[in-house]
């Protein structure tokens, strides 16, 4: 599903700064692969779902989803394909803009925007349904507008949001790392049920390693641009936090943070 | 005697409501301070003065008008979307190119039009007879433009096209996560909001029956005052649409000009009150009316 090959990405080339980031980074993701990615800052973790993103160009190698060359393409084209949720619940709503509008937006995703009726009279009962799910109580609110929700409800109907229409690739941006223990654990229950439910090949960077553990069917461990751990299977079944946790004090020794 | 003064305001009050409807869809929606108003509003007068003078129809003047000033915002949506120049001195760019062209459209700095020359307001007249009713022709021939694009733009609001639109400004990058590209979809909106600046500067123009090169200073002013106004004092009744609120808004803030003036306020101190009233406006928003709302802070 996910190809990246030879990625080199340096930041600030040429300067005092001159920060060397990938150098022939390789990644495989198959089809139906929920992924954690940890590691500590800096390496590397949400530049690489920059690059698949394309908010971030590359300096060299191949970003491949679905078997499309995606280098030359545009964000909002790639957007076809490739979801995305953020750490900032903000970022995935339009604050003034209605529960409903919001989803009624969504719905439409890469389809044309004309000017036919906006909200989605024929899917509100559906919508309310997937609220629902929630049980935060905002299937009753759907005229309430956005920007009134806690980080927690925004960023569930962020995570609705991005997911309404099915993408082929979804990637998760430290998504829960913004919200109290209480809102992480329900948005992260709900990633893993969307994903399951749907199918959604994913990749979720975060830096709770008890997600990493206890989520998705592979952990990748990164650092300085490399992969240190990648666990799939009986193996990722078989670590614990412990086991991540010691590899990144060792790490952390070694580079002396 | 009153009642000419009222029909005056009201009838300025509306012919500019509809240019404020434009700067409410830049300053508010897509939270872009878009000076360019201050070209489209005289090239809107410019475009309809030469068609009347050449006796062509002065209800196409108003849909000319209105293309004219959606090409100017769309230079001014280019400069900043593809050539990336910050988005005040796109504006500042366009209106400056447009003093050229507007005095170009014309061919000189100011001029009036013909006693003979036909008007919207010179063709609707002869149905409201010589009664009573006739002090009011003009009035109400710029209410049914007034209402005409603020309805439209009610409409447009609620489609999909215009769903993007209010998300653009809220959160560029939900457009992207939608697939679409928010750099169209902001020219679209700086299209839209430029054609009703122009045409407003057209009825301004069929209104006034002059054109004045220099005519469009203050005009994006009085539009972020009528906005603000609309947007904060009206905010308070309930089920009122916001371009209702910005219509209302124009008219009270014409209403204190006029008074100022009848009061004795020399007319070349005009733009004067209009910056007075205007700062005015913004400290009622941010001292009065905002008070206990902390984090609200978005002055022009």
């Amino acid at each position: 599903m996910l190809e990246l090959s030879g990625i080199n990405k340096t930041f600030n080339a040429g300067t005092i700064d001159e920060k060397v980031l990938f150098r022939d980074f390789d990644l495989s993701i198959d089809d139906g692969e929920f992924v954690a990615v940890i590691g500590s800052n800096g390496s590397g973790k949400t530049t690489m779902l920059n690059i698949i993103s394309g908010s971030t160009d590359v300096d060299a190698g191949e970003v491949v989803v679905d078997g499309i060359v995606m280098n030359k393409m545009k964000d909002y084209k790639r957007a076809v394909k490739v979801g995305r949720v953020f750490q900032d619940p903000v970022r995935g709503t339009s604050p003034s803009m209605t529960i409903w509008e919001n989803l009624s937006l969504a719905d439409n995703k890469a389809k044309r925007f004309g000017l036919t009726f906006g909200l989605n009279r024929v899917r509100k009962d559906f919508y309310r349904s997937q609220l629902e799910i929630l049980g935060m109580g905002l299937e009753d609110r759907l005229d309430t507008a956005a920007g009134a929700l806690s980080g927690g409800q925004r960023q569930a109907l962020a995570l609705i949001m991005a997911t309404l229409v099915r993408p082929d690739l979804l990637l998760l941006d430290e998504h829960t790392a913004a919200l109290d223990p209480k809102a992480a654990d329900i948005v992260m229950e709900l990633t893993d049920r969307i994903v399951k439910d749907k199918g959604i090949t994913s990749l979720m960077v975060t830096h709770n390693l008890r997600y990493a553990v206890e989520y998705g069917t592979r952990t990748i461990m990164m650092h300085d641009g490399g992969i240190v751990i990648d666990a799939k299977g009986e193996e990722k079944a078989s670590k614990t936090i412990d086991d991540y946790l010691k590899v990144f004090n060792t790490i952390s020794i070694e580079t002396g943070n | 005697m009153i009642e000419s003064l009222i029909i005056g305001i009201l009838e300025i009050g509306f012919i500019y409501g509809i240019m404020a409807m434009g700067v409410y869809i830049t300053y508010t929606i897509l939270d872009f301070p878009d000076l360019s108003v201050d070209g489209t509003f005289p090239l809107g007068i410019a475009v309809t003065f030469v068609m009347i003078n050449n006796s062509i129809n002065p209800w196409l003047a108003l849909i000319a008008a209105f293309a004219a000033g959606c090409i100017a915002g769309v230079f001014t949506g280019i400069f900043n979307v593809k050539l990336k120049i910050r988005n005040l001195l796109c504006g500042i760019l366009t209106m400056t190119a447009l003093y050229s062209v507007n005095y170009g459209i014309v061919g000189k700095a100011s001029d009036f039009l013909g006693m003979d020359s036909v008007t919207i307001f010179s063709q609707t007249a002869p149905l409201f007879g010589s009664g009573h009713i006739a002090m009011y022709s003009k009035l109400i021939v710029v209410v049914f433009i007034a209402l005409f694009a603020k309805f439209a733009l009610d409409w447009y609001m609620r489609t999909k096209s215009g769903f993007l639109l209010r998300s653009v400004g809220d959160n560029e990058g939900l457009v992207i996560t939608l697939a679409k590209n928010p750099g169209t979809v902001k020219i679209i909106g700086l299209a839209i909001s430029n054609g009703l600046v122009a045409l407003s500067g057209s009825v301004y123009c069929q209104y006034s029956r002059a054109f004045n090169v220099g005519g469009g200073t203050g005009t994006v002013v009085m539009g972020l005052a009528a906005v603000i106004i609309g947007a904060t004092v009206f905010k308070k009744i309930k089920f009122m649409k916001v371009t209702t609120g910005v219509l209302l808004g124009m008219i009270l803030y014409r209403a204190c000009i006029s008074i100022a003036l009848k009061l004795g306020l020399p007319s070349q101190n005009t733009n004067m009150a209009i910056t007075v009233l205007f700062i005015a406006a913004l400290m009622l928003n941010e001292f009065v009316l905002k008070k206990n709302k902390p984090g609200v802070n978005k002055n022009a």
